[in-house]
């Protein structure tokens, strides 16, 4: 499993209600519903995904997070989940604020577009940053509003949006991802 | 009736209140069962049938010889796996297969009910049908699964019986009968009508049967159960045993064949005031009604666990309309998971082989099965 969905799993607390938006192939999930809490599931827009999560006996609801946030009431669930995808909405700020109402708390997960290695990539070969974590071309690439983890804290300044990071290390240079919990 | 003398059913004696206002009791409701009960009597599933559906829902049907209706869902090591659990189906009231139905004796008139038979509903049904957890002394089913009008019956069976079932399977099914689907079974209903053999439901005591009609109604809905697209690639305009166009009104192409085909078996093993009465039932069902348009109000009391399947190319219960199933769930925080099976063959889809659709079906029981273990 990815490194990132360890030090997200362990965010969330025992036993408590989870949504994770945009949950893949169900990696995570697995993982929480086994050894952190049952009440987890999860959205995935990938016919494909909503498969491989069904096989793993996982609670999926196949739909599209940008329009199906909203028929889940205000505070539904003590953890939303959002691991890597924000950047791929056409209208992440809708999103946001979607997981701040259903959520009480909100993780959130940013590929860094402020990374050293993507800064240098720009910065030395004048082409669009190619890395680990953002792997595709300028022309097929599913990023539509990248930001670096400086951006995104002085959006949720901005916004009065809490940001707990007191177990996270990261920096914008330094951390190629980053991880947030946020309270509105 | 004595075709059906062998057949499992028990006599209801409990009186049930219909929504037309008539109370029947001492009604039979017959049934068939897969699988054994275990011990603690946990492993109970409910299964629900669709229009023409009934109670042999595996194996053959030993009425009309032919293959269950859910041969590919239901059986040993199979989705719904009989080895695990035990099913229990039975037929509709208003059917035709051994439960009280129009073709039954009117004790007064010592006639067949014809159409002087009560109006029946989904919720109707689902009462009735509710007497074989007491005759088998199941305080909670484990399950409770249906497509179609079985998909109906599941929900309308969640809303009266809120802690009755661990999970509850909807399948390409809607919570509101649209005004197209009314259409199309009024279509059917007048094809009967216009029969003049229908005799106003009175045909069975003048010994007539109005077949033509009842086949034609077949053959609309058949359409509607299947898709363009698979319509298409199965038949295109391939003609029937011919090698060119014969001018006339023969059925000179393939699919107009298959459908008479599918007319013509179909009178063999429906009765035409049935397919009246429960297509009626269909079109009456709004679970929305009772609770001031609020489908969410229908589940509120509910704790039973909801996995919801539709089928990309079904156009008579569409996504959006199995969606609205599960936007009403999540909207008041209930568990409830949902899938859309990617598949050409129509609304038809659930009751054939389909792998993504079977495997949702197994993994979803499994996984449930094993936390009450």
């Amino acid at each position: 499993m990815k490194k990132e969905f360890y030090n997200i799993a362990k965010l969330v607390t025992q036993n408590s209600k989870i949504l994770d938006v945009g949950c893949g192939n169900g990696e995570l999930m697995k993982y929480i519903t086994e050894n952190i809490s049952k009440d987890i599931r999860g959205i995935e827009l990938s016919k494909s995904n909503v498969q491989k999560c069904v096989e793993k006996g996982l609670t999926v609801i196949e739909g599209n997070a940008e329009k199906d946030l909203r028929q889940f009431p205000d505070s539904s669930f003590d953890f939303v989940i959002l691991s890597q995808t924000l950047q791929a909405f056409l209208d992440p700020e809708n999103v946001l604020n979607e997981l701040l109402r259903i959520g009480k708390k909100a993780i959130v997960s940013i590929p860094n577009f402020g990374h050293w290695k993507v800064r240098l990539h720009l910065l030395l070969k004048g082409t669009m940053p190619v890395t680990k974590n953002l792997p595709n071309e300028w022309y097929n690439t599913p990023n539509l509003h990248m930001c670096t983890i400086k951006d995104f804290e002085n959006y949720c300044k901005e916004r009065d949006i809490k940001i707990n990071i007191k177990n996270l290390k990261f920096h914008n240079f330094f951390s190629e991802l980053g991880i947030f919990i946020l309270e509105k | 009736m004595n075709k059906f003398k062998d057949i499992k059913k028990i006599i209801v004696e409990k009186p049930l209140k219909l929504d037309c206002g008539q109370t029947i009791n001492n009604y039979p409701l017959a049934y068939e069962t897969y699988g054994k009960l275990n011990g603690d009597r946990s492993n109970a599933i409910m299964i629900f049938h669709a229009l023409t559906g009934d109670q042999f829902a595996s194996g053959i049907n030993p009425i009309t010889k032919k293959d269950g209706w859910w041969n590919y869902a239901l059986g040993p090591g199979k989705a719904i796996d009989t080895d695990k659990y035990f099913v229990i189906a039975s037929n509709v009231i208003g059917g035709c297969m051994g439960s009280f139905g129009p073709s039954d004796i009117n004790p007064d008139t010592k006639k067949p009910y014809g159409t002087n038979f009560p109006v029946i509903t989904i919720n109707d049904m689902v009462n009735a049908q509710y007497n074989l957890l007491d005759y088998f002394k199941i305080e909670k089913l484990f399950s409770v699964i249906g497509g179609s009008m079985g998909g109906m019956q599941v929900l309308q069976f969640v809303s009266n019986f809120p802690n009755k079932a661990l999970t509850a399977i909807p399948i390409a099914c809607t919570a509101s009968h649209s005004a197209q689907n009314i259409a199309l079974n009024e279509l059917g209903r007048q094809s009967i009508m216009a029969d003049r053999n229908w005799q106003d439901g009175f045909y069975e005591e003048q010994n007539k049967q109005p077949d033509k009609g009842l086949a034609v109604a077949r053959m609309a809905a058949h359409i509607t159960y299947l898709s363009k697209a698979g319509l298409q690639e199965k038949f295109g305009r391939k003609l029937q045993e011919r090698d060119d166009l014969k001018f006339s009104f023969d059925a000179d192409f393939q699919i107009e064949s298959y459908l008479r085909y599918q007319g013509s078996v179909f009178v063999d093993r429906f009765d035409a005031n049935s397919y009246l009465y429960i297509t009626r039932a269909m079109d009456y069902f709004d679970l929305t009604k009772k609770f001031g348009g609020n489908l969410s109000k229908a589940f509120e009391k509910s704790d039973t666990k909801f996995f919801i399947i539709s089928f990309t190319s079904d156009w008579l219960y569409p996504t959006s309309e199995n969606r609205d199933i599960v936007i009403a769930l999540n909207a008041i925080g209930k568990n409830v998971g949902f899938v859309e099976i990617s598949s050409d063959k129509g609304h038809d889809s659930f009751l054939l082989d389909v792998p993504d659709f079977l495997n949702t079906v197994k993994y979803f029981l499994n996984t449930s099965y094993k936390q009450i273990q």
